[in-house]
């Protein structure tokens, strides 16, 4: 039968937790870092066993952690994260020039076809690779220097790059997300970039169809379809038809359009989830009621999820990197909170239920599915 | 051997005690017996200095004989107690933050 492995960040230490493929009992372990942030854990889709943790403090900086067992057993790998040339500068929030310091690792994603590649996300934002498994990092700076870099300026949790997607069926083609960058897209694995925002409106910053400074929290794509992308805006959900080519709204029926995760069901490429957060300046459920939102269309059409999922006195957030899913049948969706929970639901959203509801503020969820 | 006393965090990291003892070349030097502690166990690297320019991270602190030499010239001399291994090299992480 299958398992799940759910991997989970937090402010204080990282989790894993098991199951088979009923997902209704489940093993805790953790935490691993004990009283460390883990910003992200993943595994590599070519060897499940090997998984990568960004671990990192305010006192020591970034570690890399690595595992060649599931999580039973970590190793530290290369932590050395250093811009290519002269880093230059970005845009402060005051508007002024401001010099690129390397800060913390947001996000790992390892390589659909290369064992021993993985791409990390960091703040401030740039992309970096290793080909050694974690030994050794290099920037792909061609990102940060294709010419938009000077006007990025952070969002209000720092200017993080906090996704990358590679494109299952081309390697070469990936596309990451910064706050508050915007999206972008590369065809050659990584070497020449371009900004594809086109479409996004953001009332907040100066321009608001700018081609940079957009406040992107997450994108998302089915790995059969990755022309189509789907975004949670600061404000807004959004899609794109043509890889990113342009954007176009399809919060329709939302109560608030403001949230950070958006992803999408593993077996139904127009399925797709997000947790609206009642705005920018209010970080928690409209009327304290956890809901989870579901579209069958793709978005504009969507339904609450709600059993399961506490409707009075909730007032937590659910972070960009914190909602995954599984590719069980029937598709396992899967978040964590700010205040401590992780819920799991084994039929694709229609109940939910704890796995557990007392660990440290969660920063991300990560599923694997397991023969 | 010099003795140096490493912050919880990095005991862990390094799966060491409380103190490291280790051989350092030549002068003892906050360089020195951070180049040795480093060269002794490699996953400290970044964690105390920062890659590049060497600097202490800054919510970290250098401590011996009850003085604070957080502020002193990386090639300073250390003081004799701490060269004759008689006392520790402190690093100590700030009280701060929750």
């Amino acid at each position: 039968m299958s398992k799940v492995r759910v991997l989970v960040g937090t402010r204080k230490g990282a989790f894993i937790l098991t199951s088979d493929g009923k997902r209704q009992k489940w093993d805790v372990n953790g935490p691993h870092f004990a009283g460390w942030e883990i910003y992200h854990l993943k595994g590599s889709p070519l060897d499940p066993d090997r998984l990568y943790a960004s671990q990192s403090s305010g006192w020591f900086g970034q570690l890399i952690q690595r595992s060649s067992d599931g999580g039973k057993t970590w190793e530290p790998v290369g932590n050395k994260f250093v811009y290519d040339g002269v880093p230059g500068t970005h845009q402060w929030y005051d508007g002024t020039p401001h010099p690129w310091e390397f800060k913390r690792v947001w996000h790992l994603e390892p390589s659909l076809t290369e064992a021993e590649t993985v791409y990390a996300g960091v703040e401030d934002a740039a992309m970096f690779r290793s080909t050694d498994a974690g030994q050794t990092w290099e920037e792909l700076s061609g990102l940060r220097k294709h010419g938009s870099g000077p006007h990025w300026t952070p969002g209000a949790g720092g200017m993080g790059l906090h996704t990358i997607l590679i494109d299952p069926g081309n390697p070469r083609r990936m596309f990451i997300a910064i706050s508050a960058a915007g999206v972008f897209r590369t065809e050659d694995a990584g070497k020449t970039w371009q900004p594809i925002n086109q479409g996004l409106r953001s009332e907040h910053i100066p321009d608001p169809t700018a081609e940079v400074g957009h406040c992107v929290h997450r994108i998302a794509m089915h790995p059969s379809r990755p022309n189509v992308l789907f975004m949670q805006k600061h404000w807004d959900v959004m899609r794109s038809d043509n890889a990113g080519d342009s954007w176009r709204e399809v919060s329709g029926n939302l109560p608030t359009d403001f949230g950070f995760p958006i992803d999408v069901h593993a077996h139904e490429p127009e399925t797709i989830y997000v947790v609206p957060i009642k705005s920018d300046s209010e970080h928690f459920p409209i009327a304290g009621k956890l809901q989870v939102y579901r579209s069958r269309t793709g978005g504009n059409e969507w339904e609450a999820l709600t059993k399961g999922l506490p409707q009075s006195n909730c007032y937590v957030n659910v972070l960009r990197d914190a909602m995954a899913v599984d590719s069980l049948d029937s598709c396992g969706v899967y978040f964590g909170t700010t205040g401590g929970q992780v819920y799991a639901s084994a039929d694709a959203g229609d109940s939910w239920a704890p796995i557990v509801h007392d660990l440290p503020a969660v920063m991300s969820v990560e599923v694997q599915t397991l023969p | 051997m010099i003795v140096v006393e490493l912050p919880q965090h990095l005991r862990t990291l390094a799966r060491v005690g409380a103190a490291v003892r280790i051989e350092v070349e030549g002068e003892v030097t906050q360089r020195s017996v951070l180049d040795a502690l480093e060269a002794r166990y490699p996953m400290l690297r970044g964690t105390i200095r920062d890659h590049v320019t060497q600097e202490r991270r800054p919510f970290l602190r250098f401590f011996a004989c009850q003085e604070d030499l957080s502020h002193e010239l990386p090639d300073m001399p250390l003081p004799r107690a701490v060269a004759d291994g008689k006392e520790p090299f402190l690093i100590i992480g700030a009280i701060a933050g929750g």
